[in-house]
């Protein structure tokens, strides 16, 4: 099979070799080891997301800084874990994720109940740097650890029936504390296309910045479509369900007028309160221009040929 | 009366100054001492803007506290807490102007043009200036029947300044909620029921 390099693909031979980087790994959580067993960290040994060790770097690069880390999980739209933007890192800090399942349905010859290790086990894990832009005109640009969702979904074999791709979030009002008072419809729903499902680009991400992700980013699986707005990028996923009609998504269904299925990030169609022309990048004072498709127009631009994205938006 | 001879001393004033001073402050200082959080600018739109409207509330709030005790003193605060309100508001719409828009005022009057709780929230902020121009005792004195007819403005910046906060908010109004209850009961007093049931409760008393 002959694979053609995407343009946000590097080669190969950029790519820090796996056997040194490795090693390098293997430095870094021996010292974390000493570290953890020196301070008897009981969260050290708690951590029951998906380990990232090994992940391949750089598999996405973009020529931009990247958002601090600390603003990256101290700043977020979670409202499993309340409302404000600081909530979700305070709140989240006791989530546990230990043997978490998603429930695969639908439309598809391998319906069941997942680990996430059945699902994420069988591909390489690929770092990916991202712009991500907030519907709010605020964006980052943040490090993904994951795989494509693509290699998630093709081994579930979903049938021709399979027109758009449902996820849910998990809805547990004691373990998500946001839950307990209904700002919006729970559980959190999301959905795309079977190509956009499928699409390279999609992400299935399990870490950032190098580490497992953090519970206030999604913990312990969430996805991630950089070239439409975050609330379609649903956190920690539960359900993924192959259907043949367009899914109701929790945005739409709180406000149809102003969140549409695709939320493509899109200059030219404001948000009916306000433009979406502009940006602010956490890190920075002033607003900068937001970029057609958040900038991956060239890849994702032909899924769209056939729709008037400003009816569709 | 012990209320109204506090209210009356030399720090009374002092105090409340640096009262209405604080957020300011610390505003200021968190600016530069990286507290305030991953979006400053944000952060500083939205404390400003909240600050605006609770020195709004606080100064309609004069009247009702006046009734309620029966001390007159309190008259003393209210000029000096709707300047503050209108400090708070110029902060507000600078930090908008100078960080949303770079200072150019044709992309900010188009903002203000095509977004509704935009047009409400800057209508409120060029209502507020005739007031505080017209704050002190010279043009109290020149404007005489008129300055109070003038300063009935008030209820519609607050109606105004409501609006604007409930509008922009995504889907958690609880928030926007409080300060608009507090705003109806504000005005409700004016209207009436509220008046009679305390002065009721003073005759009583």
């Amino acid at each position: 099979m002959i694979k053609i390099r995407k343009r946000w693909e590097i080669p190969e031979a950029e790519v820090t070799p796996e056997p040194l980087y490795r090693r390098r790994r293997e430095f870094i959580q021996s010292a974390a080891a000493i570290g953890g067993a020196m301070l008897l960290n009981p969260l050290v040994t708690a951590q029951a997301s998906y380990p990232v060790d090994g992940y391949r770097r750089g598999v996405v690069a973009l020529d931009e800084e990247l958002t601090d880390e600390n603003d990256a999980t101290s700043y977020n739209n979670f409202y499993e874990f309340g409302t404000g933007k600081e909530d979700p890192k305070k709140n989240a800090t006791d989530f546990r994720t230990d043997d978490w399942t998603i429930s695969v349905q639908g439309h598809c010859e391998k319906p069941g109940t997942y680990s996430l290790e059945d699902l994420i086990k069988p591909n390489a894990l690929e770092e990916r740097i991202y712009r991500l832009r907030c519907v709010e005109r605020w964006s980052m640009v943040i490090p993904w650890i994951g795989v494509p969702l693509a290699s998630i979904l093709k081994p579930l074999q979903p049938t021709s029936a399979a027109k758009y791709v449902a996820f849910r979030t998990l809805h547990d009002p004691v373990r998500m504390p946001g839950q307990q008072r209904s700002v919006i419809p729970w559980p959190y729903r999301e959905g795309l296309t079977i190509a956009e499902a499928m699409h390279p680009l999609t992400l299935m991400s399990v870490g950032m910045y190098g580490k497992t992700m953090p519970n206030q980013n999604g913990a312990p699986i969430r996805l991630v479509v950089p070239w439409k707005y975050g609330f379609k990028s649903i956190k920690s996923i539960v359900s993924i369900e192959f259907v043949e009609a367009e899914p109701r998504t929790s945005w739409n269904m709180v406000l149809p007028d102003e969140y549409g299925f695709y939320s493509n990030v899109n200059p030219e169609v404001d948000h009916p309160r306000w433009s979406q022309n502009k940006e602010r990048r956490i890190g920075e004072i002033f607003k900068r221009e937001t970029l057609m498709f958040n900038g991956y127009e060239e890849e994702v631009a032909g899924l769209y040929d056939d729709l008037d994205l400003r009816v569709n938006f | 009366m012990e209320l109204s001879s506090a209210l009356k001393s030399t720090w009374a004033k002092p105090l409340a100054h640096l009262l209405c001073l604080a957020p300011f402050a610390w505003l200021l200082w968190a600016m530069f001492n990286d507290g305030l959080g991953a979006n400053p600018v944000e952060k500083l739109t939205h404390e400003t803007g909240q600050w605006t409207l609770r020195l709004l509330l606080i100064t309609l709030a004069i009247s009702p506290l006046r009734q309620w005790t029966g001390v007159a003193a309190w008259a003393r605060f209210r000029r000096m807490l709707g300047l503050y309100c209108y400090f708070y508001c110029c902060c507000h719409f600078s930090i908008w102007f100078i960080a949303d828009h770079s200072l150019d005022l044709a992309d900010m009057l188009e903002d203000v043009l095509k977004r509704p709780y935009i047009t409400l929230g800057f209508s409120g902020f060029i209502l507020l200036l005739p007031l505080a121009l017209t704050s002190n005792q010279a043009m109290l004195r020149k404007l005489g029947r008129r300055w109070k007819t003038l300063h009935q403005l008030v209820y519609l910046i607050l109606v105004l300044g409501i609006l604007h906060f409930l509008w922009l908010v995504k889907a958690d109004y609880l928030e926007p909620a409080i300060y608009a209850m507090v705003a109806v009961l504000l005005l409700l007093h004016r209207l009436g029921p509220l008046k009679r049931l305390s002065v009721n409760s003073l005759r009583v008393r």
